[in-house]
């Protein structure tokens, strides 16, 4: 790593003028941002340590639906009762991110604001009409995700929490690279009522809705409603672990379980 | 320009000067002096490093040492009883033979030790998933899945011994 300073504010307020600084980059739970500077493929002059700031951390019910902060640990959603009663979807692809260790220090908002297009949680706030809370505004989870490694944060705005609406019925179904765990094609499937959102990630360059799918499940809203569809490989992501094809047939393949397992 | 960290380890608190870039590992290792812990792939994949902050397992070569600032650290050196007892599971993997080198022990055993934690009585399935970021590079995978089977129940004993003896 490079010499960065350090700092540990108390209070988003603090953090805030804290990121003021030139390059200065906001820390998380570290479990993408310290690799990246191991390998020294950033060089950031400040880290800002968000671990202090209670306004950044915990999870409660909101609007009929959750409120998480940005600072909650992958492992605090997976384990917590509110959101196995509330959104327990939620909870599985909490529990499925990276590994034990991984999810005892990855946080929601790292998570987001890093938009890796093989992350899970970006289905998550896509599916289930998330909306993203900032120090600064809210902004819809539909519009949050602009691209690969992008998303519609400001210069200098930090995600506050993300507010997850509650689903009739959800679940995720991911399809993972087994030695990064990452999602190679991940699906969530969220019903309210006479509406169904399907949002994938790990396909293409950013999470995406998959809208011939939404339609078909509105009508029918089973498995078999998926026959024959597919998502077409245009946008595709395509590497050493899959091409656009194949992660095509996966976005089909993964929406069904995620049906199914909705039930 | 140096920071100073403080942080609680194996029970006993310590203040030092790091370097902000200081990792945790690096902290343990060299500025403590404690090498139990384990330098492995420097990738956050193989969980050589594995420590628990506040009881819960993380991998030390991932986190800066100003993370676990004001933290309760436990690594390997920590875990056995003062007197030298072991704890439980670090005694069922060598009565079951859980290593072949035993580079991977120490990350192992704190990992199946946090495990045990949030799951008393884990099926074989579990502890496979439940360890799925600790590579034993022997693949010496079978008695290590056999050791924290018998270490969980060892804990659970444990626990239970305590209740009774309350």
């Amino acid at each position: 790593m490079y010499a960065f300073s350090y700092q540990r504010p108390r209070s988003l307020a603090e953090a805030a003028a804290a990121l003021q600084a030139e390059d200065a980059k906001l820390l998380g739970g570290g479990q993408t941002l310290l690799p990246t500077l191991k390998q020294r493929l950033a060089r950031p002059s400040d880290l800002i340590d968000l671990g202090a700031i209670p306004e950044l951390k915990g999870i409660r019910e909101a609007g009929g639906g959750l409120e998480i902060g940005a600072f909650t640990r992958h492992a605090e959603v997976a384990h917590s009762d509110l959101v196995h009663r509330v959104i327990p979807a939620l909870a599985s692809l909490a529990e499925g991110i990276g590994d034990r260790q991984v999810r005892n220090m990855g946080t929601l908002g790292g998570s987001i604001a890093n938009a890796d297009p093989s992350a899970d949680y970006p289905a998550a706030v896509v599916a289930l009409k998330g909306t993203v809370l900032t120090d600064r505004r809210e902004i819809a989870g539909d519009e949050f995700f602009t691209g690969m490694f992008e998303t519609a944060l400001e210069p200098g705005e930090i995600v506050r929490a993300v507010r997850f609406a509650a689903p009739d019925k959800a679940a995720y179904a991911k399809f993972r690279n087994p030695a990064s765990r990452y999602a190679i094609v991940g699906v969530f499937v969220a019903r309210f009522g006479a509406e169904v959102r399907v949002a994938v990630t790990g396909a293409g360059g950013s999470v995406f809705r998959a809208g011939a799918f939404e339609t078909a499940l509105a009508a029918d809203f089973r498995a078999e409603a998926l026959n024959g569809l597919s998502v077409g490989t245009d946008g595709l992501n395509a590497d050493l672990h899959a091409s656009a094809e194949y992660r095509a047939h996966l976005v089909t393949v993964m929406a069904k379980r995620a049906v199914e397992a909705a039930g | 320009m140096p920071s100073t960290v403080t942080m609680t380890v194996n029970g006993k608190t310590v203040t030092r000067e790091v370097e902000e870039r200081t990792l945790l590992v690096t902290f343990l290792r060299e500025t403590l002096g404690l090498t139990g812990t384990h330098v492995g792939c420097d990738t956050s994949q193989c969980g050589a490093c594995v420590v628990h902050v506040d009881g819960r397992s993380v991998k030390s070569c991932t986190a800066l040492a100003l993370q676990a600032d004001g933290a309760a650290v436990t690594t390997i050196e920590g875990l056995a009883a003062a007197d030298g007892t072991l704890h439980p599971m670090q005694a069922a993997f060598r009565e079951h033979h859980g290593l072949q080198c035993g580079f991977c022990t120490p990350g192992m055993v704190m990992s199946a030790v946090d495990l045990v934690r949030d799951n008393p009585s884990p099926t074989e399935q579990e502890i496979r998933e439940g360890l799925e970021g600790n590579i034993c590079r022997c693949t010496g995978y079978h008695n290590i899945v056999k050791a924290v089977m018998a270490g969980a129940e060892a804990m659970a004993g444990t626990e239970s011994a305590k209740v009774a003896a309350e």
